[in-house]
């Protein structure tokens, strides 16, 4: 029986089965013939393009509290001229990545969780399937592609605007040139900073549109699944990210600073 | 009436069986459905199915368009048993067979004309905008609202999400419609037009149809032949004047 995804029932082991059956389904269907570049540009400026002000700030706010809150420590230890170096390690290693990314979590699983969500419980993706077309390819692998292209961008972004509050910041603690303040930043930020903390923005990407997907594909009961589906999507989207991070920090170590 | 009596007379059912199911059963847990559901539609003709709610009517048309399976018995669609279907062959079964379900669904982040499109590129594969737009107008065309193109789904009072819904499955032209409680929810008025408008498409397209409903108006417009269903199974069948007139005291509630 060709089912679109099929479906094991009860236990939390056949709960990892259909989410392997899930990513198996999204993998077969992201090869298919026909693939959706216009859907794929339109989730794409939801996802992407309307987080950017959301990503701006976030990036923002934490380049500032970062320098503001190490300021009096850096200066106990007359290491204030270090506070751009340990602010854009911090930020782009680890404190960007994961910010942006459960930020991220909050905002588009949880949109695409109730999207998908409404959509099933109202029978729209039933119709989908009766009528012979393949919603997984038009909703499914759109959504997770999307996310897995626009996180890395939006923790680009943030990572960048970071920079610009930790600058504001040391400025309202002590006083450092504009230039200065870059050149410091810049001097200490080597690829293998940037690289690996990007790599594991396409796997945050990938768990936040996968869980989304999955959890809005996969409601029942009516309207309040809807919004049990929006919450287990940002609830189960913002653990993978932890756990992913944890999994990113030890191979990270492993091969990138040794 | 007159003129829609005759119309049902002109569509008269050919000896073709274009669904058969037999010895159908479908459980959810512990609850059993559908429980012996023995079924033939024949080509060219309205079959209506009564029953009470949670009787297993939508569950019966949901296995013969393979959106659940079947615990046990036949289930036929064209000539080929749905379980053992193909991915492929599923995709070709379910462009022969139209289902409009109970609230429309219609894509709502799509505008009308989208909607209707979304399978003339998905399934058929058309390219060519003008062909498109061409069958998007005629189809619109055919249920009376060409003026709703551009709007979208929730600027569409309830009938006219029946029509477009009833559009999007039509532009495919299938052989078989299933129509899951096509006037729920309607106007008396409303549920009229529906009604003949689904006698009319079965008549312009030679569609052999399975309209589920509670409606007796849209029952008595529409049906060639009537079943009524009870606990999962078939109690009853025949022509609507014919049950009208049934002694049995479930049967017969049905039309008081």
């Amino acid at each position: 029986m060709a089912q679109t995804i099929p479906r094991i029932k009860n236990s939390w082991l056949a709960e990892v089965g259909n989410q392997a059956l899930f990513i198996g389904d999204f993998l077969g269907n992201l090869f298919r013939r026909r693939f959706e570049w216009n859907e794929l540009i339109r989730q794409c400026y939801m996802i992407g393009y309307k987080s950017i002000m959301l990503t701006a700030i976030t990036g923002f706010v934490l380049g500032f509290v970062i320098t503001v809150q190490s300021a009096p420590t850096m200066k106990a230890f007359g290491a204030q001229s270090y506070i751009p170096n340990m602010v854009i390690i911090s930020i782009v290693r680890e404190i960007g990545p994961v910010i942006i990314a459960l930020t991220c979590a909050g905002k588009i699983a949880s949109s695409i969780g109730a999207e998908l969500a409404s959509m099933k419980v109202t029978e729209q993706i039933d119709a989908m399937e009766v009528s012979g077309a393949n919603p997984v390819q038009y909703l499914v692998v759109t959504r997770i592609l999307s996310c897995i292209v626009m996180v890395p961008l939006l923790t680009l972004l943030a990572d960048a605007v970071a920079l610009f509050g930790g600058f504001f910041g040391s400025n309202i603690v002590g006083h450092m040139s504009f230039t200065l303040y870059f050149n410091k930043s810049f001097d200490v930020l080597v690829f293998t900073d940037l690289i690996p903390a990007t790599i594991k923005t396409i796997f945050f990407g990938f768990a936040i549109g996968f869980v989304g997907c999955y959890k809005g594909y996969n409601a029942t009961n009516g309207t309040e699944g809807v919004g049990v589906a929006a919450n287990m999507a940002v609830v189960n989207a913002s653990l993978w990210v932890i756990v992913l991070d944890a999994i990113a920090a030890q191979i990270t170590n492993m091969f990138a600073y040794n | 009436m007159e003129d829609l009596k005759e119309n049902k007379t002109n569509t008269a059912a050919g000896d073709e069986v274009v669904i058969h199911l037999e010895h159908l059963k479908k459980s959810f847990g512990e609850k059993d459905v559908l429980t012996d559901i023995n079924m033939n539609l024949k080509k060219g003709e309205n079959l209506v199915i009564l029953g009470r709610s949670g009787e297993g009517k939508s569950v019966t048309i949901k296995c013969i368009v393979g959106l659940l399976n079947q615990d046990a018995g036949k289930c036929e669609v064209l000539g080929k048993e749905v379980n053992e279907l193909s991915s492929d062959e599923l995709k070709d079964m379910r462009q022969r067979v139209g289902f409009l379900f109970q609230s429309s669904a219609l894509y709502d982040s799509m505008t009308v004309r989208e909607n209707l499109a979304f399978p003339l590129t998905r399934v058929l594969n058309l390219k060519d905008d003008n062909e498109i737009e061409e069958r998007v107008q005629e189809m619109l065309e055919n249920v009376g609202l060409e003026e709703a193109i551009d709007k979208m789904p929730a600027e569409l009072s309830g009938g006219m999400r029946k029509r477009i819904g009833l559009a999007r499955t039509l532009i495919l032209k299938p052989e078989i419609m299933l129509y899951d409680e096509p006037t729920t929810g309607l106007d008396p008025i409303t549920s009229r037009e529906i009604s003949e408008l689904i006698l009319h498409m079965q008549k312009k397209y030679k569609i052999s149809s399975i309209v589920i409903t509670h409606d007796m108006a849209c029952a008595k417009i529409t049906a060639d032949r009537v079943m009524i269903m009870n606990k999962g199974e078939f109690i009853a069948e025949g022509q609507y004047e014919e049950l009208e007139q049934a002694e049995d005291e479930l049967v017969s509630s049905f039309f008081k």
